[in-house]
């Protein structure tokens, strides 16, 4: 079949069988984002001891789909004097970066859009470029309330992003690669063979930092809903501020799958009887998603202060020494603990 | 002409649309934003040239982090931009010199006579496991490693004479100690007074009139 296809699509394969591809990775992104809300609202739900969102389908299962159709109904407001184009353009550049990321994450052996040598890297670049999507949404508003929520949102995002590619130095250190497949096959051997154990630190420092990143609870001052009522997207309605809202979670998605595959094996099994393959990534991504929303409900909100000193005074300076011990112990004969 | 070469004049395009209204945009932020355009275009044109770790680092470091704050420092800033091209035609004659000549040296070095195909050769493709990554990290730690090193002192002396000449520290700053946040108990904020529940009732009676 594959052979048919070849040929009638001729010179132009290459770029029908990529794009195949890539539609095969956002599609279920998206499915995920939407469950992923309910998955939310149920979790939190059984936390505080409600039921969460039951009216629509079973158990409330088409609630995200109601949603979506609710947001697509609504008008999108302009607000006056905002410049239109930026306006438009921030919510589909916070969105965009989100997506591009996934192209070089191997969701199995071999199971990857692009087989880049520094996909790590990549990775780095696209989720600090996500960044102008808040700044220019604040600025575009015109509204001097959604700029100075961009300008907390901004400053939090990029000094958090310096932590995590601390974290991410220890990790290509250890696996001797910037190739998140390499990465994660340079862990195989276990449970007790993945880097969360010898890169301790750092997998704490990367976990929290990517909460922070995503601006979830409890180190959401830029949304802050029971004080500010939202920051930088506050002018922002219908499908417009559910862009934004779907980069939230495909952020949320993408750092707990890098997680997953620099800390926790990726797909590898955790005992040696069982096979490897996609299933564990899926497991291990829930799980960590499932510790974002038990944050959120849980945790009281971060002051501003403290969150920049958490950034900064803490996490960076933790993650400096885990990398000078890691390079120390590398040229000792007890560099085998770290590969 | 191939794919690859159809991709080139595509990016060189945006290129240098970009460049040229880095410099006619009216709107300082539209600048600072087609900047950050013509940097990523920069990268796509380096990924051609199969420089893919310089490509992403130009990203990840200029389009990441320079550019950001840059856009916060053009943001906050309320420019009149009549009163900035006040002496714009009276400067005009000395800036075309001054660019007439930089144009004449940079034609001068990267003309077609040094820079040429047929004077450097058309570099190898390189084999498909080659690690652009590796191979640059190599050569900066082994053949270049003193000017590398001497780069990254160059650089940290510049970070921290930036931080100590605008470093101002206020007396009157309340300042937090989070440490000190940490520690405290209960007995230093709170006193238990014991004392009676019920208000003592006046003696002869006259709080019932009131």
């Amino acid at each position: 079949m594959m052979d048919t296809l070849q040929q009638l699509f001729g010179p132009l394969w290459p770029v029908v069988w990529t794009l195949a591809k890539i539609v095969a990775i956002v599609a279920p992104i998206m499915g995920a984002v939407a469950y992923l809300t309910l998955a939310e609202r149920k979790v939190i739900g059984y936390m505080q001891v409600r039921i969460g969102p039951n009216r629509v389908g079973y158990y409330g299962l088409l609630q995200p789909v109601a949603d979506g159709l609710k947001l697509l109904f609504k008008e999108i407001i302009l607000p006056t004097a905002a410049n239109k184009f930026l306006f438009l353009l921030a919510p589909v550049l916070v969105l965009a970066p989100a997506l591009a990321a996934w192209a070089v994450v191997p969701f199995d052996f071999d199971m990857v859009l692009a087989n880049v040598d520094a996909g790590l890297l990549y990775i780095l670049a696209m989720t600090s470029v996500g960044v102008y999507g808040v700044i220019i949404a604040g600025w575009a508003s015109n509204s001097k309330y959604a700029f100075l929520g961009s300008l907390r949102s901004a400053a939090q995002i990029v000094s958090y992003e310096i932590a995590m590619g601390f974290a991410l130095v220890g990790v290509l250190m250890a696996a001797n690669s910037l190739n998140l497949g390499k990465i994660v096959m340079a862990q195989q051997g276990g449970f007790w063979e993945w880097y969360w154990l010898p890169l301790f630190p750092l997998f704490v420092v990367y976990f929290i930092a990517a909460v922070a990143e995503t601006n979830r609870a409890p180190f959401d001052v830029a949304e802050g809903e029971s004080e500010i009522v939202a920051g930088f997207h506050v002018e922002y309605s219908g499908m417009a501020f559910a862009v934004f809202f779907l980069a939230e979670y495909a952020n949320m998605i993408l750092v707990a799958t890098l997680a997953a595959l620099m800390f926790l094996g990726g797909w590898l099994s955790p005992v040696p009887f069982l096979p490897d393959g996609f299933p564990w990534l899926a497991i291990k991504v829930a799980g960590l998603l499932f510790l974002f929303l038990w944050f959120r409900a849980t945790f009281p909100r971060y002051r501003y202060d403290q969150i920049m000193r958490l950034g900064w005074k803490v996490f960076i300076p933790v993650t400096l020494v885990w990398i000078v011990v890691i390079g120390a112990f590398m040229q000792t004969p007890l560099g085998y603990l770290f590969h | 002409m191939i794919f690859q070469d159809y991709v080139f004049y595509a990016l060189a395009a945006i290129l240098l649309v970009a460049g040229l209204r880095v410099i006619t945009a009216r709107n300082p932020v539209h600048a600072a934003l087609f900047l950050v355009l013509a940097f990523f275009t920069a990268a796509g044109i380096w990924l051609l040239l199969e420089a893919e770790f310089l490509a992403i680092t130009l990203v990840l470091v200029y389009v990441g982090a320079v550019m950001v704050l840059f856009l916060f420092v053009v943001m906050m800033l309320d420019i009149n931009l009549d009163k900035l091209r006040e002496g714009f035609w009276d400067y005009a004659p000395l800036a075309g010199f001054v660019g007439v000549v930089m144009a004449l040296e940079m034609a001068s070095i990267v003309g077609v006579r040094h820079f040429g195909v047929n004077v450097t050769g058309t570099p190898e493709p390189h084999p498909v496991n080659y690690s652009n990554t590796a191979e640059l990290g190599r050569q900066l730690y082994t053949d270049y490693v003193l000017p590398f090193e001497l780069a990254s002192v160059v650089l940290l002396v510049a970070i921290v004479a930036a931080i100590a000449l605008t470093m101002r520290r206020r007396k009157d700053s309340k300042y937090i100690d989070p440490a000190e946040q940490v520690k405290v108990k209960r007995a230093d904020r709170i006193r238990m007074v014991s004392m009676p529940a019920e208000k003592e009732m006046p003696e002869n009676g006259e709080g019932e009139q009131a």
